[in-house]
């Protein structure tokens, strides 16, 4: 626990000292939402269609940005290895770097997502579905994410690869957490939606931190 | 009893399966045409013609059974893949290469039926069906492990990030197949879903049981005549390859 | 204490080695020597655990490293290749976390103290990437001395270490073994630490 801890402070220190990491995907989830009113048109009512979706495919777009230096950074400079024997089990530590991936990837977008939302004309309520629903479904994504960011590391092509490898199975964070907004906007209410990415996250939170376990190990044999 | 099963892992190794695949492989060959053959007839010249979907529809009997072998290879492709890793079974890991390739053709194939079906029915190329949909995710899902494991040079760790890969993936097949069924609930327009089709007649569905065997034959023959060529090719270096009559020639 | 029996590396297509036999014990250690490509590096990571013989068993006091993993960590202390620290932390940070992973106390006083020992006073607070290449494997150095851990293994430590720091760390590792430690290291030069058995691939 004590060295989970250790390895979050560690990475978010080395993030403080280099804030541009933090900047890109957030300045990357602006950029890319900015982007498809100016593709699609102004009015507002069709904005607001869009909007959960734009917002939703622009986060998971910014997620997968970062996703590449969860393991590449430590696995180049030996700290990775020395993680892999240390005595502490390697999941936990792999859990620690998910989590500060997810603080440093994740919860900015979630602080962002309402003000992109205003520009889609989208009313508090949904504002407040739109938090939830990321606040939900970055850490899903960063989850997901990790195991693909473990069997691609060193592997050529590796970006390309990850996306490939990792947006098929964000297809449910997807669905459920656009939805959800959809849902609440329809008057249909985003419980069902929400509680339903609320589970798929506490099975990946479960699971894939042992799968890219087994995918860092079999990456460093 | 006991001896049968000795029997069995004698041909885990490259060395004795490589002999026994090509003596199977025209069995399956002649099985695939014999299905395929009956299959066809019954498709083409004994099911009737639809009320409303005219000689068109016909189509399913090859759109049907591709879906379904794409979905069978993924889970047969999974297993081969988990007992690779956890047996550290090369064999086994060269059975689920082999496969993948089979499998994402039939998701392709399926895939492309379906565009052909869509077309004189609804009047378009594409309808985003929770079938049709999940085949899409499918086949990503088959691009993913085929690149991963053509990115990796080294075979045995192109085998173990395989088997993730695949394991990942039977996993969430179910989960996907489940929300993209849930969001296409929620936005039936109009649209009409291919999961609508006529009631079956019971030549149809025989029709479509034939056909997938037949895919089934094939697959098996074209997965062995695979895996022959990555027993050679990864086992290259080892005498008994060497001595090999193909080889020598 | 240290024991490895019928080991079979397998990189690739090549064999590096097969069926080899080794064991350390306390007050012994063990000068790993072969040509380039021997499988020197590869000897060293089934020793410590990251990869799995093709053949073969390694065993920590009789039990195989295998099922008891954590026990065999708590008493390995292993340098590759890399240098294994953060470039933007500095030199104090590393240790502190590198005790934190070990699962080991260290106070700050005793990390500073093994700093100053092998030469870095006045750049503990720098961040790694400043210091030269020596100063940072001094760095490592400094981890040896306080992580207080039975076996060594040690791919290639004297690399970029001028003549004083070559002194400082045989010395380190003269005192270890002498303290009822063991060691395993490869090394092209002939290592003046008395001692020592040769396994040569």
């Amino acid at each position: 626990m004590n060295a989970m801890l250790a390895i979050i402070r560690r990475d978010l220190l080395m993030v403080m000292r280099r804030k541009s990491e933090v900047l890109t995907a957030l300045f990357f989830f602006v950029i890319v939402s900015s982007l498809f009113p100016l593709g699609i048109g102004p009015e507002p009512a069709l904005l607001r269609k869009i909007a959960p979706g734009v917002l939703w495919v622009g986060a998971l777009l910014a997620t997968m940005l970062g996703l590449q230096r969860m393991f590449a950074a430590d696995h180049a400079d030996g700290t990775l290895e020395q993680m892999a024997i240390s005595p502490t089990p390697l999941v936990l530590l792999v859990l620690g770097k998910i989590v500060a991936h997810w603080l440093v990837s994740g919860l900015p977008l979630v602080l962002m997502a309402p003000v992109l939302g205003i520009q889609f004309d989208l009313d508090t309520g949904a504002l407040g579905v739109l938090m939830l629903a990321l606040l939900l479904g970055t850490p899903l994504l960063s989850l997901i994410g990790a195991i693909g960011a473990a069997l691609t590391l060193g592997v050529r092509g590796g970006g390309v690869l990850l996306s490939l490898l990792v947006l098929p199975l964000y297809v449910p964070a997807l669905i459920f957490g656009a939805g959800a907004v959809e849902s609440h906007i329809a008057g249909l209410g985003a419980g069902g939606h929400l509680s339903l990415l609320a589970a798929i996250l506490v099975m990946a939170a479960f699971f894939a931190p042992w799968a890219a376990t087994a995918a860092l190990r079999i990456a460093l044999e | 009893m006991n001896n049968r099963l000795i029997n069995w892992f004698r041909f885990a190794s490259p060395h004795t399966f490589y002999p026994l695949a090509g003596k199977m492989i025209p069995i399956f060959w002649v099985l695939a045409a014999l299905f395929g053959g009956a299959g066809l007839w019954l498709s083409f010249f004994v099911a009737p013609t639809d009320a409303t979907q005219g000689e068109g529809y016909r189509i399913i009997f090859i759109h049907v059974p591709t879906s379904w072998m794409s979905m069978f290879i993924y889970m047969v492709m999974a297993g081969w893949a988990a007992m690779g890793l956890s047996l550290n079974a090369r064999l086994s890991s060269m059975m689920a290469q082999a496969l993948a390739p089979t499998g994402a053709l039939m998701a392709f194939l399926s895939l492309w039926t379906g565009a052909f079906w869509g077309k004189p029915m609804w009047g378009t190329w594409w309808v985003w069906d929770a079938r049709l949909t999940s085949e899409l995710i499918l086949f990503f899902l088959y691009l993913g492990f085929m690149s991963l494991q053509a990115s990796i040079d080294d075979p045995r760790r192109a085998d173990k990030a395989g088997a993730i890969v695949a394991l990942v993936g039977v996993v969430n097949v179910p989960i996907i197949y489940f929300s993209v069924k849930w969001w296409n609930t929620l936005h039936q327009g109009a649209s009409v879903s291919i999961n609508k089709s006529p009631s079956m007649a019971m030549t149809m569905l025989w029709g479509m049981l034939l056909m997938a065997l037949c895919l089934w034959m094939y697959s098996i023959a074209v997965a062995l005549t695979r895996v022959r060529a990555i027993i050679l090719e990864r086992e290259s270096h080892t005498d008994w390859v060497k001595q090999l009559k193909e080889i020598k020639a | 204490m240290l024991s490895a029996h019928g080991l079979t590396c397998v990189r690739g297509d090549r064999r590096l080695f097969v069926g080899l036999d080794l064991s350390v014990d306390a007050g012994e250690w063990l000068h790993v020597r072969g040509e380039n490509g021997a499988g020197k590096t590869s000897l060293l990571r089934l020793l410590a655990g990251l990869s799995q013989p093709a053949e073969g068993e390694i065993r920590w006091c009789g039990q195989p490293i295998r099922d008891t993993d954590s026990t065999y960590r708590q008493n390995l202390l292993f340098f590759g290749h890399h240098g294994a620290l953060k470039e933007d932390l500095t030199a104090l940070e590393n240790l502190a976390f590198a005790a934190a992973m070990d699962g080991v106390e260290l106070q700050e006083s005793n990390a500073m103290q093994a700093l100053y020992r092998f030469g870095l006073k006045g750049r503990e607070e720098l961040p790694v990437r400043v210091l030269s290449a020596g100063q940072k494997r001094r760095v490592m150095l400094a981890r040896l001395a306080t992580r207080k851990a039975k076996l060594w293994v040690l791919d290639e430590p004297f690399t970029a270490l001028d003549v004083k720091a070559v002194e400082l760390l045989s010395v380190l590792i003269s005192e270890h073994v002498a303290g009822g430690g063991m060691a395993v290291l490869t090394s092209h030069q002939t290592m003046p630490i008395p001692g020592g058995r040769v396994v040569q691939l």
